[in-house]
């Protein structure tokens, strides 16, 4: 066999064997959740790591995704005589799209790399290992928890996007564009329907799962010392990231199929 | 050396003095050739086997499979009398409480303090915060190390974290020790401090255990010294005896080579543990 089709072959395996050891991971930390013992206390802490301590950079990137809208739409609508429609164009984008997707991206550069650094850094020096043989079960006790905590606290960050986006919006808007500020809140909000906020929302429920069930799943596969760590965090990020984007794709499209028209 | 047979284990699983743990033709390889072949040993009650071996000879491997972390390709592995080999992790789990055991780098929770690592077993039992702090410090106590209860691992040396490790390991009194070269990478004035901790395990609650060393000076002090009670420290055994249930396995290229007593070890005439011993 050629030696560039004998290498795809050895990369397609390991790419299907990688997805079902994904697969098998992930069913047996949703399989947790159902199953004792519980360690909430484990859970708030990762609540607090993830929601709270992710809460500096979902504001400022929210904030600044509004206004940067709002600067760029208000010279196009206005164009068009519309420039009293920056409100709703600022917060259908944040809410559907923008503030679930790029919150989804930060909290998954801040903590899907800490997770899976963490976990990687437990592996290698056979910490996890030490917990197994200690009569604790590392799923239980590490991947779930933080699974629980992100999908939780990254819909709560999502809303916090939403607002601070829309209030970044409004600043520009008032201050920068000379706009009402009546106009822009009551054109933001007449905008937005049922299936807009259904659409934003369920989103970072998918995100939470994909970025705390990766960012474990790399920190737990870790081999090879220090060199494996930082390669299992880099990866975690970047398929995090990836699968983020192709994620919301696939629920924008679903979400269409289930509101049509919207 | 001992074979076992699964009719045989069925019998002795009913016996009094039941070995504690059983290897019986078990193989394993990862990528390249077997690191273990056809392996069968046992552990006695009240037996400590010393695990000899040339680095990277597979001897952390076995000692993994001793308590189910890891799973053998073939062959049969028995702890308690329990076939561990097929076991799902969830019964393990179980199992492995009544087990304690010693890393190699000691594998501390390293954003744990000393108290929560030693009392992590009993914390995830639920036990009253009390009596884990009272019997943290008893373990403490025995390692000689009661004073590093609020510091956390990293600022403590590698002989410490050594002894914190071995405090873990028997702070629930466990019914088989599993040490993985405890005393690699300490100087010989701590080295000698952990090997006289096991020895006083040994003597003192007589806890059957499988200790991994490539350090033969180790070695042969566990199976040379017993622990006075009285004097409240390690002793050497009259000249020319050995401790009875400190007995030795040797593993060369993923085989045991030797099963047997110091002496049997001593007098061996096989060129590698001639040269292995030299």
């Amino acid at each position: 066999m050629p030696f560039a089709i004998e290498n795809l072959d050895g990369v397609a395996k390991r790419l299907i064997y990688s997805a079902q050891e994904y697969t098998l991971f992930c069913g047996q930390a949703i399989r947790n959740l159902f199953r004792k013992p519980h360690y909430w206390g484990d859970i708030m802490t990762q609540a607090d790591l993830i929601g709270v301590g992710s809460l500096p950079i979902v504001v400022l990137t929210g904030f600044f995704t509004g206004g940067v809208l709002a600067l760029q739409s208000a010279a196009s609508l206005a164009q068009f005589g519309a420039q009293s429609q920056t409100g709703r164009f600022v917060s259908l984008s944040m809410i559907r799209e923008l503030a679930p997707v790029l919150t989804g991206l930060m909290v998954s550069g801040r903590n899907a790399s800490g997770m899976a650094s963490e976990l990687g850094s437990m592996v290698v020096t056979e910490q996890i290992d030490a917990m197994r043989a200690l009569g604790t079960d590392p799923m239980k006790k590490l991947v779930t928890p933080r699974m629980l905590a992100t999908v939780v606290m990254l819909f709560l960050l999502t809303i916090v996007s939403d607002t601070l986006g829309t209030a970044g919006g409004a600043f520009v808007s008032v201050f920068m564009s000379a706009q009402n500020g009546t106009q822009y809140f009551t054109s933001a909000y007449q905008a937005l329907v049922y299936s807009d906020i259904v659409q934003g929302l369920t989103k970072p429920l998918f995100f939470g799962f994909i970025i705390s069930t990766v960012g474990c799943f790399f920190g737990m596969q870790t081999t090879g010392g220090t060199q494996g760590v930082g390669r299992s965090t880099t990866q975690a990020v970047v398929v995090s990231s990836v699968l983020i984007i192709v994620s919301d794709f696939i629920i924008s499209r679903i979400m269409l199929w289930i509101f049509p028209g919207f | 050396m001992a074979t076992y047979t699964q009719l045989d284990l069925t019998k002795t699983a009913n016996a009094v003095l039941d070995p504690v743990v059983i290897f019986d033709n078990v193989s394993l390889r990862f990528d390249g050739p077997p690191v273990l072949e056809n392996v069968s040993f046992q552990i006695a009650p009240g037996e400590t086997r010393i695990l000899l071996g040339p680095a990277g000879v597979g001897k952390s491997v076995l000692m993994k499979l001793a308590n189910g972390l890891l799973k053998p390709d073939s062959g049969y592995v028995y702890l308690f009398g329990q076939e561990i080999t097929g076991m799902p992790e969830e019964e393990l789990l179980d199992l492995r409480l009544r087990t304690g055991m010693v890393f190699q780098e000691s594998a501390l929770f390293d954003s744990l303090t000393v108290r929560d690592n030693v009392g992590y077993q009993l914390m995830e039992r639920g036990v009253a915060v009390v009596e884990v702090d009272e019997r943290v410090r008893e373990a403490l106590r025995f390692v000689e190390l009661e004073h590093t209860y609020d510091m956390l691992p990293a600022s403590l040396s590698g002989g410490m974290r050594r002894r914190v490790a071995i405090a873990r390991a028997i702070i629930d009194q466990p019914s088989l020790l599993l040490y993985d070269s405890p005393t690699g990478g300490l100087d010989p004035v701590t080295s000698t401090t952990i090997v006289e901790l096991i020895v006083k395990e040994r003597d003192v609650y007589q806890t059957p255990a499988l200790l991994v060393t490539h350090r033969l000076q180790d070695a042969f002090t566990l199976a040379t010294h017993r622990f006075d009670g009285e004097q409240g420290k390690m002793v050497p055994l009259p000249h020319g005896q050995t401790n009875a249930n400190t007995t030795f396995l040797v593993l060369h290229q993923g085989k045991v080579v030797f099963d047997g007593t110091t002496e049997g070890l001593v007098a061996s005439q096989d060129p590698f543990l001639k040269e292995f011993l030299a």
